[in-house]
């Protein structure tokens, strides 16, 4: 290890940070005898950059040539950039000894496509299999699958990784190909299908035979931008729900559009990366996937887009006071979790302490409920206090916003009364 | 007024709460012998540790509850929080009086209080395990000062010992003057400070340091200000999840301390 690795990590660190996964959960791998290692199933964040994202894995590019020119990527082929390419060995004594250190919970590798791609695949791989195999190392490991990768390779890597993702990036295909005319959705997605058969058939054999290596044992994740095309929310969290349950992938991520290659004029302009857009997408995720909410009562055509202003939950809310007040003395957990302010941790520790008595909004408050959002959707053992369906949805909303502002003190001028003037 | 006087330990303050309960006697406080000041008008019980006491009371307490909720009072135990023996005292008492399973009526002020305790108490030990810096000496072991503002290093023990089975390791608590060592065989706790490790920052002076720990720590602190976008910059978000009591450990911050302004 040379100090000119510096400047070869510095370059692949710069190329790969648009990678938004940083995830480093899901898996159980164990330190088997006395190896280096040991994954910690709900993941550990080792450090934050100034821009608020977490730093668990450390992302780098084997290389940031690449034969392909997609027009929103920052290693494009057409860019004039410092490429570097790195050995296999570096890579992992890099990891290795970050590893040690404690400075990170494993390795996310992705690779620009070099020579073909299985060839860039391969060294991908190999630097997996010298991980497990020659440093007897169980952290993380996270690989970025290249499309066009013939089987046996993607199956290798399934091995060796604890996690396979393969990014779409455009949420369709039209624009896909205008901004990526080598790229097709069929190219992205027959992978994703060829990881999920093995997970599944993986998970068949391990259940048949115990010491069958597990393949994937996180599962599968992608990216899609947000904000380099004209996609609606509704189109982007069709795709994503479609993804979930048609491919089960473990996440969707998000990622805001930063216009990297400002001179090409089939991107948009934008002033600044939409991250508020960005968030309620994953708060509409989330949604999904842990409230049991279904796409279409969040998004559809009457409301294309998220509501930028207040979160999705919310939103919902707002557009269904039907439903509300809700008991929560006698309510179910599926439609306690609806009340804005109420997440799931909340919601099970209602659900669990009612049966010892009827809970009242300082219980509610010292269990951990938003009652600032939540008291106007809400009946409890307290005296009547206006609800939604008194107060009208667009006043709550209203009731609301003013609530969540950062309220200034706002500073009032003293000064010495006068006894004899006149004001 | 009866104040309770127990050695510190957690064997100590469990003999005490089974005095309390077996005699009795209503304490207004329970106090370590560290944190005690003579008080004129109490009554005073100084309660040595007693295993056998301790065991009785921890087992009938097991056998009314889950281990887990074990787990949630030794948790709360180590937060050292003012009063936070009384909690334990008022928890373990409603455990043992109450016919049914209380952990899970969080409508009750203790419960919901040890709760809360308990969770703050592993949020800090999750910090350990994040933000915690091995520096690589040269007698080719990784040691690590952290100052948590629990008493959590216990908690970490088990973690670091199966993530690294094959070097040697040492954590060390400056606050608390304690650590643990790991020998490649077995865990030791050491009490005694290195010399050549500064108290303060944490930092082993250079000439104890393996001649490539420099390296890796530049390699560091140039990977993380490459995989920063300056676009998407969030300073709130980033105090709020990095705050700065721990950047004193993390060698990508340690040059930038005056830099930033919250």
């Amino acid at each position: 290890m040379k100090s000119e690795t510096i400047d070869k990590l510095k370059i692949s660190a710069k190329a790969a940070k648009y990678d938004v996964s940083c995830a480093s959960s899901g898996s159980n791998r164990a330190n088997k005898g006395k190896g280096i290692g040991n994954a910690s199933p709900w993941g550990i964040c080792h450090s934050f950059t100034e821009d608020g994202r977490c730093v668990s894995l450390m992302k780098l590019m084997l290389t940031n040539y690449c034969i392909y020119d997609c027009a929103y990527c920052a290693n494009r082929k057409s860019n004039d950039i410092q490429r570097t390419t790195f050995s296999v060995k570096e890579v992992v004594d890099l990891t290795i000894e970050f590893y040690r250190r404690n400075y990170i919970e494993g390795l996310f590798l992705s690779s620009g496509v070099i020579n073909n791609p299985d060839y860039t695949m391969e060294r991908m791989v190999r630097v997996a299999k010298d991980l497990r195999e020659i440093h007897n190392y169980n952290g993380y490991i996270h690989l970025k699958s290249i499309p066009g990768a013939s089987d046996d390779l993607q199956q290798k890597a399934g091995l060796y990784a604890d996690r396979l993702s393969v990014n779409i990036e455009i949420a369709s295909e039209p624009n896909l190909k205008m901004l990526a005319p080598e790229k097709n959705f069929s190219s992205i997605l027959n992978p994703m299908d060829t990881i999920k058969s093995k997970i599944i058939e993986n998970k068949e054999e391990r259940r048949k035979f115990k010491h069958a290596r597990s393949f994937s044992p996180s599962g599968q994740s992608t990216q899609l931008i947000v904000g380099a095309t004209p996609d609606t929310d509704q189109n982007i969290l069709t795709l994503a729900d479609s993804l979930y349950r048609n491919k089960h992938l473990k996440r969707v991520y998000y990622s805001g559009f930063i216009p990297v290659n400002s001179y090409d004029k089939r991107l948009p302009v934008l002033s600044e990366p939409p991250l508020k857009r960005e968030n309620r997408l994953y708060q509409t995720d989330w949604l999904f996937r842990f409230y049991n909410y279904r796409i279409d009562e969040i998004v559809n055509d009457d409301h294309p887009n998220l509501d930028l202003e207040i979160d999705p939950k919310l939103s919902y809310a707002l557009r269904n006071p039907w439903m509300f007040p809700i008991d929560i003395n006698k309510a179910n957990y599926e439609t306690i979790l609806r009340v804005p302010g109420i997440g799931v941790l909340s919601a099970k520790k209602i659900v669990l302490a009612r049966r010892y008595g009827r809970l009242g909004l300082i219980n509610l408050k010292k269990i951990g409920v938003v009652l600032k959002r939540a008291k106007y959707f809400i009946t409890c053992n307290e005296l009547k206090s206006p609800t939604i369906n008194e107060l009208l949805p667009q006043n709550v909303r209203q009731l609301i916003l003013n609530d969540n502002k950062p309220k200034r003190i706002t500073k009032v001028k003293h000064t010495q009364l006068s006894l004899f003037s006149t004001t | 007024m009866n104040i309770l006087i127990y050695d510190n330990t957690f064997e100590g303050l469990l003999t005490a709460i089974h005095d309390a309960l077996d005699l009795n006697i209503k304490p207004s406080k329970i106090l370590a012998n560290k944190s005690f000041q003579d008080d004129l008008f109490a009554t005073k019980y100084e309660i040595d540790a007693d295993l056998d006491k301790f065991e009785s009371l921890w087992n009938s307490v097991k056998k009314k509850t889950n281990e887990q909720n074990c787990q949630r009072i030794f948790k709360a135990f180590l937060s050292e929080s003012i009063d936070i023996e009384l909690l334990i005292y008022d928890y373990i008492k409603l455990i043992l009086e109450t016919d049914y399973n209380v952990e899970t009526n969080f409508g009750d002020d203790s419960v919901i209080k040890i709760n809360n305790i308990q969770k703050k108490v592993g949020r800090e030990t999750q910090r350990v395990l994040m933000f915690v810096r091995f520096q690589k000496t040269i007698d080719d072991i990784y040691y690590a000062s952290f100052d948590p503002k629990y008493n959590v290093i216990p908690l970490t023990v088990n973690h670091f010992r199966n993530r690294f089975a094959d070097q040697k390791w040492v954590i060390f608590d400056t606050r608390r003057k304690y650590g643990y060592y790991y020998d490649l065989d077995s865990v030791q706790q050491i009490t005694i400070g290195n010399k050549k490790v500064s108290m303060n920052s944490g930092k082993v002076n250079s000439e104890s340091l393996h001649v490539s720990e420099k390296l890796f720590q530049k390699l560091w602190k140039g990977y993380y200000d490459a995989i920063n976008i300056s676009e998407r910059k969030n300073i709130k978000v980033h105090m709020q999840f990095l705050p700065k009591r721990f950047w004193k450990f993390l060698p990508e911050k340690d040059f930038k301390n005056s830099l930033i302004k919250a």
